[in-house]
């Protein structure tokens, strides 16, 4: 009786603090309605509840975020740390995951010829729920406190993507192999993670954030395990964030994956990967990063050098975008690297810059189509500037972001990574980095040249105008492209407000 | 008036005037070219309006800059909206205003894509005008490489047969280089950062100036500065994209490549480059004297033998420029005024020359000099307008070349006798350039029939060229007014430098130099 009575008092239910973690539970609350409204509603409704359910869900989250502003807490026995970055990065991914969603619920644009449409597959509105357990999962990501449920939340975003990737209503069996592909190296990636949980734990005797940067403060005689488990967790989070050379999915999945997928990987999980990354690094790791300082600075170099300079030889518009995407990653380590307060104010400012302007590059490549879908090929693109202006124009704008030219928001976010490295004292990794600046210019440069001052091959795909959702999309990304590049100071200062870590 | 925010004006006219045209269906295409011009006649007169406010003092502790508006842009960086002028700034504004309507007539007969045309040279227009009044060097930069992106347009789509790969080369080049003077300005910035006790440092140009920087550290940032502007100008071994860009880009392309975007690179040597690092500046100043040199040789030599009548002048430009380093970096007060008023000069006479060769190529789809030859007894007004410019470009006293070039060789001579002398045999081979190439096309006999009936210059034509050639003179014969809105510029610069002249100062006698 007093054993049982004992046990009752010692094992506490612990509190929850429903109120900061609302965001997170709004999301998967909407993911499990989007579950049962894919099983209940009619064939017909489907699409538009979906899309209402999953981006009613995102809205209110989002406002959520906006109200908890300033709030600095740990949460749920220390399992989830709700602090300036984690918010910030939420309220983008949300931000985002709503601007991609937009294009992802595009109606098909063959829809309007039956035959067409009843050779393919129906649209799959089950990518709606799937997202949204995505998106639940990037937020826990960005604001676990503890690695076990940092492991848990990486699985939650990686699987439903997996399973996203291979949704592709055309080219079956590349989208196919896409997913295959991402799922098996996904899986040896959270290997590598949680063997380094593994290692880790035998370093602190905790996997909590909080007790792992105290023990990382005091040196001790198990520094082996330490840097072991350090470097397996680095390649975990590298090969999320898709950094070279753990980026060697990145091409085939971006290629492969149903477009509107493709631009939330690009622009969410990319959020979400660097979300960890800079709480792992400058949490835990904050008292060792004069020794893992050197090779995040090799990781992003050599990200930088492989993304530009292989971007170079692509011919497929949406390879050239992944290994620009690859070469972003590098330019956002280097704000990483720099290991201080403006290179994380730098690095989550990027990630928004970034996140809306390649999603407003994927949005531009769902419209160009001929016969078997999007013309993704390069020489397909040819004299699209003659053809469709417009449509030319704007991915040309969204090319020139890319490339960091100023009055566009690439160009206010590498100048304010590239800032904190020279305060850091890395000023050699951001000659690097300009230098590759201008190898990726190039390849962009070389799409405009081919849309705009070359004549239309003949039989060139058809530019479809923009639908409803698609426009949507490719406005809030046109707005925040160039206001974030003109007036950068509206997310500046929230970036400033956020910039520290609990710890 | 004083607080009428002039610049802004002058630099926003152009930008809404692109919009207008934008705004204008494609189909009406005499209107839009009108109201092109006309925004850029608008911009035109409130520069001249600016002119005539000006106050040129040498008067200690007289303001540096004129009409300066300081705003807060990116708080969190230390960026402001700051512009304003020195007389330097205000000639090259002035240059800009005055050619952009002058191009904008000459391209009238512009056949495909019309209004994206004319659009792109108004939107090129603000773009020089903020980089010349910028006082903020985030300003500057964005500046600097915005105006990238109409010019890559101008050359790709409206360019001749190599056009994309003049284009590409262009923008690459210009870019990259670019991007490294940006590396230098962070490390600026954080300099600024560091000594300011609120930790957020500052872009304004004025405060950088009371920076104390080691010498050693000021090398380095010199050559990430002067790397950028090197390309710009572009100096040996740096020039490689200029030939194709000139040759390639359509007239009114050329014309605002040569006439104000290559001032941008002597510009800034002298607005920032010496200024900012004057220790640095004078360790590298024997250095930049011998790149002058030899671009005055290499250019003028190679020009010699060019086929091609559009890529001779884009080589003499190179000689040109050539002289304007020299000038800056010798350090005299007359070589720098005679580099600054150089720079106006150029900008007159390459930029007619530019637009007399797209009058040519206009009627005969050609650019090789064979294709020509004893215009003068069919086109005698063209020929003539020809040989003025020509003879401006190598300086034929009265005209404005001479003034310049006098004073930058007078200035170097001053206090570098040899480099000097050297530098004075380009004058020579100027002379030779400019003369073959006149004599090939123009003189003798008619040597291809299909000329034979070339019409003259058409009233619009001479409109467009009657201004440029007005100036070339007026400058040549006054030239007191501009050199007097340079002085109070040029001393500044000696002064940060530290040097005093070995020689009586630009408003002093010439004759009596020891």
């Amino acid at each position: 009786m007093s054993l049982l009575a004992q046990g009752v008092e010692t094992i506490k239910t612990p509190s929850i603090e429903y109120r900061l973690l609302a965001p997170m539970l709004i999301v998967f609350a909407a993911a499990i309605v989007g579950v049962l409204v894919e099983a209940f509603a009619s064939v017909r409704a489907r699409r538009v509840a979906g899309l209402l359910v999953a981006l009613s869900g995102l809205l209110g989250a989002f406002v959520f975020v906006v109200n908890l502003a300033g709030e600095r807490d740990i949460l749920a026995r220390g399992a989830v740390a709700i602090d300036g970055p984690a918010l910030f990065l939420q309220g983008v991914i949300l931000a985002l995951a709503a601007t991609s969603l937009l294009v992802m619920a595009e109606r098909p644009h063959d829809d309007e010829s039956p035959t067409a449409a009843r050779a393919l597959r129906p649209v799959h509105t089950e990518a709606f729920p799937l997202a949204m357990f995505s998106v639940g999962g990037m937020m826990l990501f960005v604001s676990a406190n503890n690695l076990i449920v940092m492991f848990i939340a990486l699985e939650v975003l990686s699987l439903p993507l997996y399973l996203l990737c291979g949704l592709a209503r055309r080219r079956r069996l590349i989208s196919q192999e896409s997913a295959l592909k991402y799922f098996l190296l996904g899986a040896f990636s959270s290997a590598f993670f949680l063997y380094g949980i593994a290692l880790l734990y035998g370093y602190a005797g905790s996997v909590s954030l909080s007790d792992l940067a105290g023990a990382t403060a005091v040196p001790t005689s198990n520094e082996a395990l330490l840097y072991a488990g350090f470097a397996l967790l680095a390649v975990g989070l590298l090969f999320k964030a898709g950094a070279a050379p753990f980026h060697f999915w990145t091409p085939d999945v971006y290629q492969g994956a149903p477009t509107g997928v493709t631009a939330l990987m690009a622009a969410c999980t990319k959020v979400a990967a660097f979300g960890a990354i800079l709480r792992v690094m400058l949490v835990p790791f904050y008292s060792i990063r004069a020794d893992w300082r050197v090779s995040m600075a090799a990781v992003a170099i050599l990200t930088m050098v492989v993304g530009a300079v292989i971007a170079v030889t692509q011919t497929d518009v949406k390879r050239m975008l992944a290994y620009s995407s690859v070469a972003h990653a590098g330019f956002i380590l280097t704000g990483v690297a720099a290991s201080n307060r403006e290179g994380l104010k730098g690095s989550m400012f990027y990630l928004a810059a970034y996140g809306f302007t390649v999603i407003g590059g994927f949005a531009v490549v769902t419209l160009v189509r001929d016969a078997g879908g999007e013309a993704t090929h390069l020489s397909r693109w040819q004299g699209l500037g003659k053809r469709s202006p417009a449509v030319a124009g704007l991915f040309a704008f969204f090319l020139f972001a890319l490339a960091g030219i100023p009055l566009t928001s690439g160009f206010t976010g590498k100048f304010a990574v590239f800032q904190a490295a020279i305060d850091g004292g890395a000023t050699y990794l951001v000659i690097i980095g300009v230098v590759t600046s201008a190898i990726a210019a190039f390849f962009y440069a070389r799409v405009v040249v081919l849309m705009f001052f070359q004549e239309p091959a003949t039989d060139g795909p058809t530019v479809v105008s923009p639908p409803a959702l698609t426009s949507a999309a490719l406005a809030l990304s046109v707005v925040a492209t160039i206001v974030l590049g003109v007036y950068p100071s509206i997310l500046l200062d929230v970036a400033a407000s956020a910039d520290q870590f609990i710890r | 008036m004083n607080d009428f925010p002039w610049l802004t004006v002058i630099a926003a006219v152009p930008l809404v005037g692109a919009v207008v045209v934008a705004a204008i269906p494609r189909e009406r295409v005499e209107s839009l070219k009108s109201a092109a011009i006309a925004f850029s006649m608008i911009a035109l007169g409130l520069t001249i309006a600016l002119m005539t406010q000006f106050r040129s003092t040498t008067r200690v502790g007289a303001p540096q800059f004129q009409f300066v508006e300081d705003h807060t842009w990116i708080a969190d960086y230390g960026i402001g909206y700051r512009i304003g002028v020195d007389g330097v700034a205000l000639l090259l504004i002035a240059l800009t205003a005055f050619l952009v309507p002058i191009v904008l007539l000459a391209s009238w007969n512009v056949e495909s894509k019309t209004k994206s045309y004319f659009v792109l040279i108004l939107v090129l227009e603000t773009a020089l005008i903020g980089c010349f009044a910028a006082i903020d060097v985030f300003l500057f930069y964005v500046f600097f490489e915005v105006m990238l992106v109409p010019m890559y347009f101008l050359i790709g789509v409206w360019g001749g047969e190599r056009r994309v790969y003049a284009a590409v080369k262009f923008f690459l080049y210009t870019l990259l280089a670019g991007l490294l003077m940006l590396v230098a300005v962070l490390a600026l910035y954080l300099r600024t950062k560091n000594g300011d006790p609120s930790g957020i440092g500052t872009f304004d140009y004025r405060e950088w100036l009371k920076l104390d920087i080691p010498t050693a550290t000021q090398n380095w940032l010199f050559l990430g500065f002067a790397i950028a502007f090197a390309v710009k100008v572009p100096l040996f071994p740096f020039h490689t994209w200029l030939p194709d860009a000139h040759t390639e880009a359509p007239t009114g392309g050329s014309v605002l490549l040569a006439a104000v975007m290559l001032k941008i690179g002597t510009f800034g040597f002298l607005r920032y480059s010496i200024p900012l690092f004057p220790d640095a500046a004078q360790t590298f100043a024997p250095m930049m004297m011998v790149l002058g040199l030899i671009g005055i040789f290499y250019g003028a030599l190679v020009a010699i033998v060019q086929k091609d009548i559009k890529r001779l002048v884009a080589y003499t430009s190179i000689a040109h420029l050539g002289f304007i380093v020299l000038g800056l970096f010798a350090f005299t007060s007359q070589s720098l005024a005679g580099g600054v008023l150089y720079m106006i000069n150029h900008g007159l006479s390459t930029g007619a020359l530019f637009l007399i060769i797209g009058f040519l190529y206009e009627r005969r789809h050609t650019r090789l000099i064979s294709e020509y030859g004893g215009l003068r007894s069919v086109v005698p007004v063209l020929a003539a307008t020809f040989l003025v410019a020509g003879l401006s470009s190598l300086a034929l006293p009265g005209l404005n070349g001479f003034v310049s070039e006098f004073l930058v060789l007078l200035g170097t001579y001053s206090r570098h006798q040899v480099v000097g002398i050297i530098a004075t045999f380009g004058i020579i081979l100027a002379a030779l350039y400019i003369l073959i190439a006149y004599q090939r096309t123009m003189q003798g006999e008619l040597t291809v029939e299909a000329n034979r009936n070339l019409p003259d210059l058409t009233l619009r034509e001479k409109f467009v060229i009657g201004p440029v050639l007005a100036l070339i003179v007026a400058l040549g014969v006054v030239p007191g007014p501009a050199l007097r809105i340079i002085e109070p510029a040029v001393n500044r610069v000696l002064e940060r430098v530290a040097q005093t002249d070995p020689a009586p100062t630009v408003s002093g006698v010439v004759g009596s130099a020891k």
